[in-house]
């Protein structure tokens, strides 16, 4: 997911040229209070005119207890966005509260249900709350972590190593994976030290995550060679879901591959490795 | 419909500048200053002049400053510049 400022509008036309997977508008932090309205009518503007493809296009709202949070959900609403990501959530009820918004907005338009949520997670409250802002809402799509945030309010400082965010994160992939949505890593936002953001990719994906916000189209490449999966792991996954589906035929739900007992949880496990190759261009959905 | 000066856009790369004063007589005037001017200078005019009459705006001076801008920012810049100047929002409080 690439953070983009909502308030340029060069960044905005370019941004999905670099094929990042999803597309993150930004309202909030990156935009002055000044520059708020002009903000939410150029991402409107964006998203009812540019063909961003099959690029996921979130947009991050402001707060809705602030004079912004309430006219952002209705433009980009309007504007046909897929995603709304709700900043620093800590409550099940913010996102009840939000989800109450974008159904007035699609009940006026007629689109009722099309809106998906996110909520990033950049507190210490909101860790604590993670699974129950995860399942707040049929429309929940994805949980993130905002590192950032999060750090100053356990008075802790950032590392390299990201010692300080291990519970947070962990907390988050277990809340997102329990409720079934995705799990999203933060931002790293020194562009000039690449060897300590691929450091950070692997950690993370090995956590469990699903993906990695990143800020500058160079980040790209690294996230998408790290999250997909290896030659090798491709072939041994297309092995075992066909044996799975050649043991399911003759009415067995266990068999072995290659001396190796394959169950459920290992065909889940290779499912997940042909999921992620498609979604990487590396299999064509034909090939499944 | 009152009018105050008004302005919204920037002048980077892919934005435009909308400054938008009373008018000095009636209709729309448009001044435009583009580095693509000569090829897409009537449609940039076309769309601001179209943007600030639906937004119910007949008299003004606008001064348009734009770097390359796609019609969606056109629009968008456009559309602030009249909110802000006109005070009428286009979103429901």
């Amino acid at each position: 997911m690439m953070f983009v400022p909502g308030n340029n509008p060069g960044m905005m036309a370019d941004a999905h040229i670099y094929g990042p997977d999803s597309i993150m508008l930004d309202l909030e932090d990156s935009v002055t209070m000044t520059e708020k309205d002009t903000a939410r009518l150029l991402v409107y503007n964006a998203l009812k005119t540019i063909d961003y493809g099959d690029t996921e296009m979130v947009v991050r709202i402001n707060p809705l207890n602030t004079p912004y949070g309430k006219k952002d959900i209705e433009a980009v609403v309007k504007a046909g966005v897929d995603v709304i990501r709700m900043p620093k959530t800590e409550t099940a009820e913010e996102v009840r509260e939000v989800e109450r918004e974008i159904e007035r907005v699609e009940k006026e338009i007629g689109c009722l249900g099309r809106t998906k949520i996110m909520a990033a997670i950049e507190s210490t409250l909101g860790v604590v709350n993670a699974y129950d802002i995860a399942t707040a809402s049929p429309r929940m799509m994805g949980i993130a972590l905002g590192a950032e945030d999060y750090c100053a309010n356990l008075k802790a400082q950032r590392t390299k190593g990201g010692e300080e965010l291990r519970l947070a994160r962990e907390t988050i992939v277990v809340a997102a994976r329990a409720a079934g949505i995705d799990a999203l890593d933060t931002v790293f936002s020194n562009l000039n030290d690449m060897e300590t953001f691929r450091n950070e990719v692997e950690y993370i994906k090995s956590l469990g995550f699903d993906g990695k916000s990143i800020i500058n189209p160079r980040q790209i490449e690294v996230v998408n060679e790290i999250f997909a999966p290896k030659e090798k792991e491709i072939e041994k996954a297309r092995a075992i879901v066909a044996a799975i589906k050649e043991a399911e035929k003759k009415g067995s739900g266990v068999i072995a591959l290659n001396g190796k007992m394959i169950d459920r949880p290992v065909v889940i496990r290779a499912q997940r490795t042909i999921d992620l190759a498609v979604a990487s261009g590396i299999l064509s959905p034909e090939e499944i | 419909m009152e009018l105050k000066t008004a302005h919204a856009g920037t002048l980077e790369s892919g934005d435009i500048l909308i400054q938008i004063f009373p008018a000095e007589k009636p209709g729309l005037e448009i001044a435009l200053d583009s580095t693509v001017a000569y090829q897409f200078g009537d449609q940039i005019k076309k769309v601001i002049a179209e943007t600030a009459k639906e937004l119910g705006l007949e008299n003004a001076r606008i001064s348009a400053t734009d770097k390359g801008a796609l019609d969606c920012t056109v629009r968008a810049r456009t559309t602030a510049a009249v909110v802000r100047a006109t005070g009428k929002d286009v979103w429901a409080d």
